[in-house]
């Protein structure tokens, strides 16, 4: 168990962050029955209360993180909301008028999260290099209402490629298939197949906040993909994984760390007579594309490693036995054959009996990446809205073509590992040992 | 004669606090006087209240394991550890032997070796070190080869134990090939003695064996636990007159073949494993009269060793975790070949793409290292290959 913070910006990243903090909350407090301060809920949260030391009951959490805007709306919202009394004023900073923001000087509120967001991810890498920064990016769809989106995600990009250690790009249309999904359960499901109140990924029930609003399913969804990444550091199993074992495990090389994440369950029903999905099922679903958070194709791209964050009452001969089971139909890269990495967390979501995050480093982002560069091209052609990037202080035309060349060479890295998908690599030659 | 034990990373912690709940719960047993002391003696001590207190050091980079550790122990009711006698950080190894070996290792190496002193000096005569860790992930494997190297330094004529569990072939962490190739290769200049778990085995033994239907870590730690235990716990040999005395890390298993010794013989011929040394232990009902001539066949044996010198017989009347009859085999033999050769063969293929070398080059070892490293086992495999 390490300790970790969470740094939110923008008003997405505050929305999703705050969802996460609720969530967590609801999941240390369903555990943790006696609210006792431990080693588990120190992991995310301070102990304020000065007069209350380990393993005595608290009253007063703090959680470890860093809330970033550009204006305060969002982030007075949070204040005046049920998670006030958890947050202190310095954890706040909303004041952040100044040179050194390039790409945030724009109407929308959707360029902090990226401008500021980036920046603030190449400062912790200076302050501290080698502390881990794993950071989830919700992606825009192609029909995004903004119209300089693509300007802002490359420009992101490249500061994700160079000072990011790992990076889970989220795509906001697979969020919406997955609100709608599991909408057409609820709704349309045959009789005795009722959806279990509480526990389904997009529910934020059981929390502090009381009625959702509109984003609130997507966000639950990213904030759940952000509890079970972390629900090994933070709770007991028999095979723990940190933060950092993802980047070490996942990442070969250094700038191919973009990450396809997969969750499952989706919910779980309600009814007793039906017998819960078997176990083997959770592991097919975590494959398919339905519970993958990025529009993205890794069974017919190629995988360069996979991590299988199991939480819940499941053991290792069950891990075992499904790896065996569907490595067949996964093609892996030819120095990587068993790359696969296991966790084991002993507690479930709440609201579940077992659960599964996968990880997977699959060449199947290199489309979504072409997809982006080639909108991009489309605008920076015609030079369309350029001049409100150049109108700020410090920010250049180079920005944007390195930003672009950055991109293009990461696409021919994925490319060229492609390229050996086909190929029989054989194996490299051994030492041979001199008589 | 007192045996200290450091349990190093998840996997040491979890399978040594089931290590010392075998032994202990076997030296309880019954009425065996001469060896219950004498097992407790080895593994425990007393304190003024009469409570047991294993002579261990728990080492982590994280806390949660050795608390849940520390708490099993307790709830046994029938042996603890010692309330100070763990160390851990909250920052973890990250499956980087690197991170364990040149920053962890180092930076913790006085609060370390502070705690094992302690544990060395409260026995009376300290016959050897135990260390135990897996060789997957970042803080057994490395960390745990620069403590055993530390011990080597402060202890130079102590014997040395590192007991390592080998992962599955498939699946537990993505760079444990070269997690273990590295670890392998320092181990073999400070070890006395390597003793080896492959968690595949084991998980055969609890499948087929013991038809375990889901198996978890815990049955497979369990398992490991009574066959050291079966090892570790005290035995009569021909010399020691009925004393439960003798020090069973005595032997000297790490023989070296003379150069030049006789042709090459190929991984995948049909032969049959041949044996540097064998090492028998019998326990329980009419172990004078067991029959084990068949162990002491030349044709197991290497050609350049009698199989006088190679067959060490041991004997305990007294069963051991209540079986009846108990025999437990411990090999110096080709039977890991193939499964180091196949551990240094994918490393190899990983490395030759330089995949994740980055990751290790950040926390300081080089491409050289790891070179090093891969040349020193294939001189290994080499060498056990061409017993004949």
């Amino acid at each position: 168990m390490t300790q970790s913070v969470v740094v939110q910006v923008g008003q997405c990243g505050n929305q999703v962050g705050c969802r996460f903090w609720d969530l967590a909350l609801r999941e240390h407090a369903h555990v943790n029955k006696r609210g006792l301060y431990d080693e588990a809920i120190s992991s995310f949260f301070r102990n304020v209360d000065s007069s209350v030391g380990d393993g005595l009951t608290f009253t007063y959490l703090n959680p470890q993180a860093v809330l970033v805007d550009m204006e305060e709306g969002v982030v007075n919202e949070i204040l005046q909301g049920p998670l006030r009394e958890v947050f202190d004023s310095t954890q706040l900073l909303t004041d952040v008028s100044g040179s050194g923001n390039n790409w945030l000087y724009f109407a929308s509120r959707r360029c902090t999260g990226s401008g500021l967001g980036t920046r603030v991810l190449s400062l912790l890498e200076e302050e501290f290099p080698e502390v881990c920064r794993i950071v989830t990016s919700i992606y825009p769809s192609a029909e995004d209402d903004v119209i300089t989106s693509p300007y802002n995600s490359i420009l992101a990009m490249n500061e994700l490629t160079e000072h990011a250690d790992c990076v889970l790009p989220v795509e906001n249309q697979s969020l919406v298939d997955i609100v709608n999904k599991i909408k057409v359960m609820s709704h349309g499901a045959k009789p005795g197949l009722i959806i279990k109140r509480n526990s389904t990924v997009t529910s934020g029930q059981g929390g502090l906040s009381g009625a959702e609003k509109p984003f609130d399913a997507m966000n639950n969804i990213v904030a759940n993909l952000l509890l079970n990444i972390t629900s090994s550091a933070r709770f007991e199993g028999s095979l723990n994984m940190d933060l950092n074992e993802i980047a070490m495990n996942l990442v070969p090389f250094p700038r191919l760390h973009y990450l396809v994440p997969s969750l499952t369950p989706l919910y779980t029903l309600a009814d007793i007579n039906v017998p819960p999905r078997r176990l083997d099922q959770m592991f097919s679903d975590a494959f398919s594309k339905d519970h993958q958070l990025i529009q993205a194709d890794p069974k017919h791209s190629l995988y360069l490693a996979c991590a299988l964050m199991v939480r819940g009452n499941v053991q290792v001969s069950d891990v075992r036995r499904n790896i065996e089971r569907l490595r067949p139909s996964l093609p892996f890269v030819s120095w990587n054959q068993e790359g696969w990495k296991t966790s084991l967390c002993s507690v479930p979501p709440v609201g579940h009996s077992h659960s599964l995050l996968a990880l997977a480093n699959n060449t199947c982002v290199k489309p979504t990446f072409m997809e982006l560069r080639e909108r991009f091209t489309k605008l920076y052609r015609k030079k369309a809205h350029l001049h409100h990037y150049l109108h700020v202080e410090g920010m250049e035309q180079s920005f944007f073509s390195e930003a672009v060349a950055s991109l293009s060479s990461l696409i021919e890295e994925y490319h060229h590992l492609d390229a050996t998908k086909a190929k029989l690599m054989p194996d490299a030659p051994r030492l041979s040992i001199a008589r | 004669m007192s045996v200290v034990t450091v349990q190093l990373g998840q996997c040491g912690n979890q399978v040594g606090q089931e290590l010392f709940d075998v032994i202990c719960s076997d030296a309880q047993e019954g009425q065996r006087k001469t060896y219950s002391a004498s097992s407790c003696k080895r593994f425990f001590h007393q304190t003024a209240h009469g409570d047991l207190v294993a002579r261990a050091v728990l080492i982590d980079m994280e806390p949660k394991v050795i608390n849940h550790s520390m708490s099993m122990a307790a709830k046994s009711g029938r042996w603890r550890y010692g309330e100070s006698s763990h160390f851990s950080q909250k920052q973890g190894s990250g499956n980087n032997w690197a991170n364990g070996y040149c920053v962890h290792g180092p930076r913790h190496r006085d609060a370390v070796e502070e705690l094992v002193r302690r544990e060395v000096e409260r026995c009376d005569r300290l016959s050897g070190l135990i260390a135990m860790m897996s060789v997957a992930g970042g803080t057994g494997s490395g960390v745990g080869t620069y403590i055993t190297q530390c011990l080597r330094d402060i202890y130079p004529t102590s014997f040395i134990l590192n007991h390592l569990t080998w992962p599955y072939g498939t699946g537990e962490v993505i760079v444990q090939n070269y997690n273990s190739v590295l670890t392998l290769a320092h181990l073999y200049q400070l070890s006395d003695a390597i003793l080896v778990h492959e968690n595949d085995t084991v998980h055969r033994i609890c499948s087929q064996l013991l038809n375990i239907k889901h198996i978890s870590f815990s049955d497979v730690n369990r398992v490991i636990a009574h066959q050291l235990g079966s090892v570790l716990q005290p035995t009569l040999t021909a010399d020691s007159h009925g004393e439960y005395s003798r020090n069973s890390l005595g032997i000297d298993w790490q023989v070296r073949p003379p150069a030049g010794s006789g042709r090459s013989r190929s991984l995948t011929g049909g032969s049959f494993n041949t044996s540097l040394a064998n090492l028998l232990i019998l326990r329980g009902k009419d172990v004078y009269s067991a029959e084990t001539g068949g162990f002491e066949d030349p044709a197991l044996y290497t050609s350049w060793l009698s199989s006088k010198e190679a067959f060490n017989l041991w004997k305990s009347p007294v069963p051991f975790n209540k079986y009846e009859k108990s025999a437990t085999l411990v090999s110096n033999s080709q039977a890991l070949l193939r499964p180091l050769d196949d551990m240094v063969g994918k490393a190899w293929n990983m490395f030759a793409s330089r995949a994740y070398i980055h990751q290790y080059i950040k926390f300081g070892i080089s491409e050289e290292d790891f070179l090093d490293s891969f040349t020193s086992l294939e001189q290994v495999i080499s060498s056990y290959s061409q017993l004949c």
